[in-house]
């Protein structure tokens, strides 16, 4: 066990949410210079490995916590309060696991090395994005070069989080030579099978501290590491709903953040004219009533993730009624966060648009900016559009 | 059927390989139907069977390939 929490008496038995507010803890501190500097939340992600939280959606028999979606945006939420760059890369990480376990498990390959993920509490980066398909998460251009029971592949990257700070890769290529874009398999790539090269810069508005600079990616290594099912099932069923309830969750952080700020500075004003109803007041009570709207709207689609990957049938997300909803999560999440964080900014003035102090809202602004783009909601907006011609809301 | 099924997935499904040599199990998003392709022919089959599909088949493994496909028109047009 980590001595350091052998010496507080703190336990990893402690239930996971507990653990990631501890982690939560840790990451307050260091969220200003990670964002300043734009340098990887590396105390965070030490306390997530000493609290054991990299393991949390790995099944109790593989050595993790077998955590629900729920428990995941939960802390996702806390941490995202904290330090958004911390929230997104154990979001981006469990999103990966999430695959992992969902489609590559029971193959013995990817068996072994959950449980290696858990005793050693690995880190997975994501590398979708690719230069030419720009944010079509459904279409690749690099593809798998089979020998024997072997392959090679290369792809060239536009951004890929943390890629050099992980310690996997999961990425997506066509099957072969001459498969369609569409026709996309996953590819897991322990460290030791893949090489970055050209690593770009990443001088961001926000979400600075996830380091997603362009790379390149040569990999090397044995067929055992595709994933058995093809992405077009993966991505429906288990990369987009798990991405879009974890960012929804992290991203809630950053409003919660935002509103806890400004409610401090009304009742700060408050103190000091007791009896008087300060200014800003109104304006708090609206953003809280925003602020509900969008919590409510989370954990509602979570629970219901939960309850639809209760039995054996993976394809339970895909229905397309629960599609159009996650969707739209995606897309409400994304813009109140800017606009609560905006409102949050209005109601603290000055004090907020400062770079320091306790009312300071720069920070959360800018990371919640990057929300609307992390899969353009156009995108989303034109797949609703389309899908809205064939649902009937029966 | 499977020949009416066929036509729309030649111009609304934008394979990558000529519909008319898929077999009736072959995979058609690997064949290259994307899911927007796949809303269309959808929209297509609907015109020209005349049938609206209920929201429990609009699910991705319905449209996997023209067999589910035809399966899926059989059912909803059975006693017409
Ligand atoms: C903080 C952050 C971290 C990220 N981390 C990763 C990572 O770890 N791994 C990874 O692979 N990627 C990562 N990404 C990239 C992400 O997956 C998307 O690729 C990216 O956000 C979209 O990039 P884009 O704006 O260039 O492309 P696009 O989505 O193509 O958008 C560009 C413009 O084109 C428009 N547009 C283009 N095509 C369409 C269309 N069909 N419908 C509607 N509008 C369209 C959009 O509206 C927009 O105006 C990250 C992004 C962010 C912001």
């Amino acid at each position: 066990m980590n001595d350091s929490i052998a010496k507080t008496g703190l336990s990893l038995a402690d239930a996971p949410l507990l653990r990631a507010q501890r982690v939560a803890a840790v990451a307050g501190k260091h969220a200003a210079s990670v964002d300043r500097e734009a340098r990887f939340p590396s105390e965070s992600i030490e306390a997530l490995r000493n609290e054991r939280l990299l393991s949390s959606y790995v099944p109790r028999e593989l050595g993790g916590d077998g955590c629900s979606i729920t428990d995941l945006v939960r802390q996702c939420l806390v941490l995202g309060q904290q330090c958004a760059n911390s929230a997104m890369v154990y979001a981006m990480h469990q999103i990966q696991v999430a695959s992992l376990v969902r489609h590559g498990l029971p193959q013995p390959w990817f068996e072994r090395y959950l449980g290696k993920l858990a005793s050693e509490q690995l880190l997975i980066a994501s590398v979708t994005s690719e230069v030419g398909t720009s944010g079509d998460l459904r279409s690749s251009i690099c593809h798998v070069e089979t020998d024997g029971a072997g392959f090679k592949l290369r792809k060239d990257a536009t951004t890929i989080s943390y890629g050099s700070e992980a310690d996997a890769l999961l990425l997506t290529a066509r099957r072969a030579a001459n498969s369609a874009p569409g026709d996309q398999v996953m590819v897991f790539l322990p460290k030791e099978t893949y090489r970055l090269s050209n690593v770009g810069t990443w001088d961001t508005l926000g979400m600075r501290g996830t380091r997603s600079p362009p790379a390149l990616v040569e990999a090397q290594g044995s067929l055992e590491q595709v994933l058995p099912t093809p992405f077009a099932e993966i991505a429906p069923q288990t990369q987009v709903p798990f991405s879009h309830v974890l960012w929804s969750g992290l991203w809630l952080g950053i409003a919660t953040d935002a509103v806890a700020r400004a409610r401090a500075f009304v009742r700060a004003a408050a103190r000091q004219k007791p009896g008087t109803m300060p200014p800003a007041g109104l304006r708090l009570a609206e953003v809280t009533s925003t602020l509900q709207l969008m919590r409510n709207n989370v954990f509602d689609v979570a629970e219901e993730s939960d309850e639809r990957m209760q039995g054996s049938d993976n394809e339970s997300l895909t229905d397309m009624g629960f599609v159009l909803k996650m969707n739209n999560l995606k897309i409400s999440s994304s813009q109140l966060a800017v606009q609560i964080v905006g409102q949050a900014l209005q109601i603290c003035g000055i004090a907020g648009y400062k770079n320091e102090g306790k009312y300071s809202l720069g920070r959360q602004l800018r990371d919640a900016h990057s929300a609307t783009l992390m899969i353009n909601n156009d995108r989303i907006h034109q797949t609703n559009a389309s899908l809205l011609l064939v649902h009937k809301d029966d | 059927m499977i020949d009416r099924i066929r036509k729309i997935l030649e111009e609304h499904g934008g394979l990558a390989v000529d519909s008319s040599g898929l077999a009736e199990d072959a995979d058609l998003y690997r064949a290259g139907m994307s899911s927007h392709a796949s809303v269309n022919v959808m929209l297509a089959l609907e015109g020209e069977f005349d049938i609206e599909f209920p929201d429990r088949m609009l699910r991705a493994r319905v449209f996997s390939s023209a067999g589910s496909i035809r399966a899926a028109i059989e059912e909803l047009t059975a006693g017409r």
